[in-house]
């Protein structure tokens, strides 16, 4: 008996180096171009600037300092960096009411297309999937022709004479609003929609039966069942959202920064790559708090369900 | 005259759902109108002209970025798709044994970074590189898009495995088939549409990608992504319609194609 | 099985493709965005049979940025005068002597040896020009000869000015506006500057560099900006003007040098040549509407070109501009600070 209980034990321990070597490329190219060069962002952070860019191989934590506080120019007080804060709290607001927009307008769509009967389903998952699958520049660029001031937008309310002349709405946090709702939408109506595609109607039709109106019966039941998709849909817009770079570079007209941008001024004008380094390690944390939110939400509510 | 009761109804839903339809496309639509707009203006419309289309098309250097940028999503996704099959083959249907989750993650990882933080990290680390070995071909941004894509390869294949029947194989292996054997004439067929699925996606991505390629790009290396993230920061003109509905064309043809394969379940 | 290998085949010719582009000649720029003719590389690739990619960027501080980080593959950089010695000093250009090629005869007298490149050893005239203001008089009609334009913007502009973010521009600007010489280190007058950008960043709708589209599409009623940029606008508006601030403007050259990490040195150095005659001097100048300072070039410009009030100094502003010139480094320094306290 021993013998094959030896078998099976080296049969097993063979299968699980099988795995590894078979998993080995993939791990390797995202160890090289990937995870391993966020280590040397860790680093870099710990550097002195150099006066034209790139740094100067003496640790220093002033990267790390300058993230949250500043010095005065001119009469050299300390203080809370605003400026960064201010990027700070302008990324966390519009990302989170990013994900509450898409969520309540994503939300009826992705309820709409799973409640069609399934010969039309695939053309409604087909159409919600092409802008899914359309460049984000494509995307940012139709948003921008629409609200400029010789744009769709305009034009129409002056015809109607609502406006008296255009009203300025490019270059606004709203026009970073408009554009990153518009960009992200699809990314929470897919997994919403995957939820509600396992939704089991038969329950609805038990909630009726017990008097509930439409709203309880979205309220208690649908929403609860779905929550899941929910929370999948929001991370899935929340994370890209806060570090969005390309949308709020061409919508907000280098007025209205948000911590990508910050990030990538570093690199460019700001000449200080350990700051840059340094707010980019901030991101990934805020990120993986939100991530963490996401993990034990998603595991509590698995367990809920009866 | 009294509306069926349908337990699937609830107020507003449908008229939410159509305004986001129309509010999605509509966007897009006024783009690919104004692309045959005879005039230079991008709001005034002056008559039907396909000029835009016959200059994107002599625009030599929209030629050569979008032969790079299909260049380099071919490779990056084939390599991207190979790499993430073995992956899938190597963390699903198992007992999880010591480090699945550490590897789940690890290839996982791409999505849960945002893309600045993994431009600027490969910025710095290429640098470095192309300083140490004098090479500053396409290999960094072949390298990097391959990167992203596993994940984006990785997931359809793992949700196809998984819904894979496992009996199939064992019959297989029953008839003395070898592992090899097993693989190449039962799992692979099987599990084709699920890679077919996961090549396109991982091609699509990389297609798309405009942020990491920006930082990382060297000398004459533009893509079409960042060519036209070039032109909409400085010099805006129809042209760029004309090759964003070219793009969206692109885009439409390879959406078909991926729902015409996974319509054919097996 | 078939698929596969044929596949794999494609994949690895197209592979080997990316590889084959290097093999003629080639020659990678870096300049500034919407500032090269296209006709005039043409004329110099079919003349040399030399493949020329052409790479934007918006600053010379980005610039600079990206060729120090390594590796970037660029042959040539186009950087502005008050940048050239930074350049030079940092160990980045290479000393191809355009002094001594064949066509320097025909750089303009006094552009032959400036205080930023002495005898030109390393770089050739590629434009010159001035920061100024524009306005569309259609929404403004007071005076545009003014940085008050976009530092106390007038009422019909609030909301409506753009600023171009060229930090040196912007900030010698906001010297020259509060009395101060340019490249001073005077705390009291930085002092004033910092308040006086912070004060009138808010009447700014944005601050882009796409400003000869967006002034033409009304997105901008008026910006800070270059007189060749200003040109340009004018031909699509005619009711667009570019105003020469009383309170002082700066005269800078963009100047062509080769790096010295470049690959196709051999190729630099015939294109820094071909920039020297006065034909592709000219060429050029038509395409981005700046004077260049190459003698004889006149002869190929636009005939508009000769009297149009953006490059023909009016005789009232002709005393009001100053020579860009390079900041000692701490002065650098605290420009930067000041810059980037602006980015809030």
């Amino acid at each position: 008996m021993s013998e094959a209980a030896k078998v099976i034990e080296a049969e097993a321990r063979r299968d699980v180096r099988n795995r590894w070597l078979l998993s080995m490329p993939a791990l390797l190219i995202i160890l090289l171009a990937a995870v391993g060069p966020l280590l040397i962002v860790v680093v870099y952070s710990f550097l002195t600037p150099g006066p034209y860019g790139d740094v100067q191989w003496q640790p220093t934590l002033s990267g790390w300092i300058n993230v949250f506080l500043e010095r005065d120019i001119f009469d050299e007080t300390l203080s809370l960096a605003d400026a960064h804060i201010s990027i700070f709290v302008r990324s966390v607001w519009l990302s989170l009411v990013t994900t509450v927009l898409t969520l309540l307008v994503g939300f009826p769509t992705a309820y709409f297309i799973a409640t069609r009967p399934d010969n039309s389903r695939e053309l409604w998952l087909f159409l919600i999937t092409i802008p899914f699958w359309t460049n984000l520049l494509i995307r940012t660029f139709a948003i921008l022709q629409i609200i400029r001031n010789e744009g769709l937008i305009n034009n129409i309310m002056i015809k109607l004479g609502l406006f008296a002349s255009p009203v300025q709405m490019l270059f606004t946090d709203g026009a970073i609003l408009t554009g990153m709702v518009y960009v992200y939408l699809p990314l929470m109506v897919l997994p919403l929609y995957a939820s509600m595609e396992k939704l089991d109607f038969r329950l609805l039709e038990a909630g009726y039966d017990l008097y509930a109106t439409p709203f309880q019966v979205l309220r208690r039941i649908i929403v609860p069942l779905v929550k899941p998709g929910i929370i999948a849909g929001s991370i899935l817009v929340f994370i890209p959202a806060l570090g969005a770079y390309v949308t709020p570079s061409i919508l907000g007209g280098g007025k209205n920064l948000m911590l990508g941008n910050l990030i990538e001024l570093q690199f460019g004008q700001g000449r200080n790559w350990p700051l840059g380094a340094a707010l980019s390690i901030t991101l990934m944390l805020i990120v993986m708090v939100a991530l963490l939110f996401y993990v034990r939400n998603a595991k509590g509510s698995g367990a809920k369900h009866g | 005259m009294a509306r069926q009761f349908s337990v699937r109804r609830q107020t507003g839903f449908t008229a939410i759902a159509m305004i986001c339809f129309f509010a999605l496309y509509l966007p897009i639509g006024v783009l690919v109108i104004y692309a045959f707009n005879a005039g230079t203006s991008l709001s005034v419309w002056e008559g039907f002209s396909l000029r835009w289309f016959v200059k994107a098309f002599e625009n030599q250097q929209v030629i050569e970025a979008s032969i790079r940028s299909l260049q380099i999503a071919v490779v990056a996704a084939l390599v991207a798709t190979a790499a993430a099959t073995m992956a899938a083959l190597a963390t699903t249907r198992t007992e999880p044994y010591r480090g699945l989750t550490l590897k789940y993650a690890f290839i996982n990882q791409p999505l849960m970074i945002p893309e600045i933080v993994t431009a600027v990290a490969l910025l710095i680390f290429f640098s470095r590189i192309k300083v140490w070995t004098g090479y500053s071909g396409l290999g960094y941004l072949i390298a990097a898009h391959t990167a992203f894509c596993i994940p984006f390869a990785y997931l359809p294949i793992r949700a196809r495995l998984e819904n894979m029947d496992l009996t199939l194989e064992r019959a297989a292996a029953d008839l003395y088939a070898t592992p090899w054997k097993t693989f190449r004439y039962v799992t692979l067929p099987l599990l084709w549409p699920g890679i077919l699925a996961g090549l396109m996606l991982a091609f699509v991505i990389s297609l798309d990608d405009v942020v990491i390629t920006e930082f990382v790009k060297s000398a004459g290396q533009d893509t079409l992504p960042t060519y036209m993230l070039g032109q909409l920061r400085r010099a805006i003109t129809p042209e760029m319609n004309a090759i964003s509905t070219l793009f969206l064309l692109l885009s439409i043809c390879i959406v078909t194609v991926f729902f015409f394969v996974n319509k054919k379940r097996i | 099985m078939k698929r596969i290998t044929t596949t794999l085949a494609f994949a690895a010719a197209l592979l080997a493709s990316t590889g084959l582009a290097h093999a003629e000649g080639v020659l990678n720029i870096y300049n500034w965005g919407n500032y090269t003719s296209p006709d005039m590389i043409k004329k110099f690739e079919d003349q040399y049979k030399v493949k020329v990619t052409i790479t934007d960027y918006d600053s010379n501080d980005t610039a600079l940025a990206k060729v120090r980080q390594g590796g970037s593959g660029f042959d040539m950089v186009v950087p502005s005068q008050n940048y050239v010695p930074i350049w030079i000093s940092e160990g980045l250009l290479l000393e191809t002597d355009p002094g001594k090629m064949e066509n320097f005869k025909n750089v303009a007298e006094v552009w032959k040896n400036p205080e930023f490149d002495p005898d030109r050893k390393y770089t050739v005239p590629w434009a010159m020009g001035i920061v100024g203001t524009v306005v569309n008089t259609d929404v403004y009609k007071g005076d545009v000869n003014t940085w008050g334009i976009i530092f106390d913007t007038p009422a019909e502009l609030k909301g409506k000015v753009n600023v171009v973010p060229e930090m040196t521009d912007v900030i010698d600007a906001a010297v020259l506006y509060n009395g101060g010489t340019k490249c001073t280190g005077d705390l009291t007058i930085l002092k004033k500057v910092r308040d006086t950008l912070v004060k009138a960043k808010p009447d700014w709708v944005a601050m882009e560099y796409g400003t000869i589209e967006k002034m033409g599409s009304g997105d901008f009623a008026a910006s800070s900006d270059w007189n060749g940029s200003a040109f340009r606008q004018r031909l699509a508006n005619p009711k667009i003007k570019f105003g020469y601030p009383k309170e002082g403007f700066v005269n800078w050259s963009d100047n062509l040098a080769v790096l010295k990490d470049a690959t196709n040195v051999e190729n630099a150095k015939l294109f820094q040549n071909f920039m020297m005659d006065p034909e592709n001097a000219g060429m050029n100048s038509a395409f981005h509407r700046y004077a260049n300072g190459i003698a004889g070039s006149e002869a190929f410009m636009p005939a508009d070109m000769k009297d149009a009030p953006e490059i023909k100094i009016p005789a009232e502003f002709a005393s009001k501009g100053v020579p860009s010139q390079t900041c000692p480094p701490e002065v650098q320094e605290l420009y930067t600070k000041i810059w980037t306290e602006l980015q809030k």
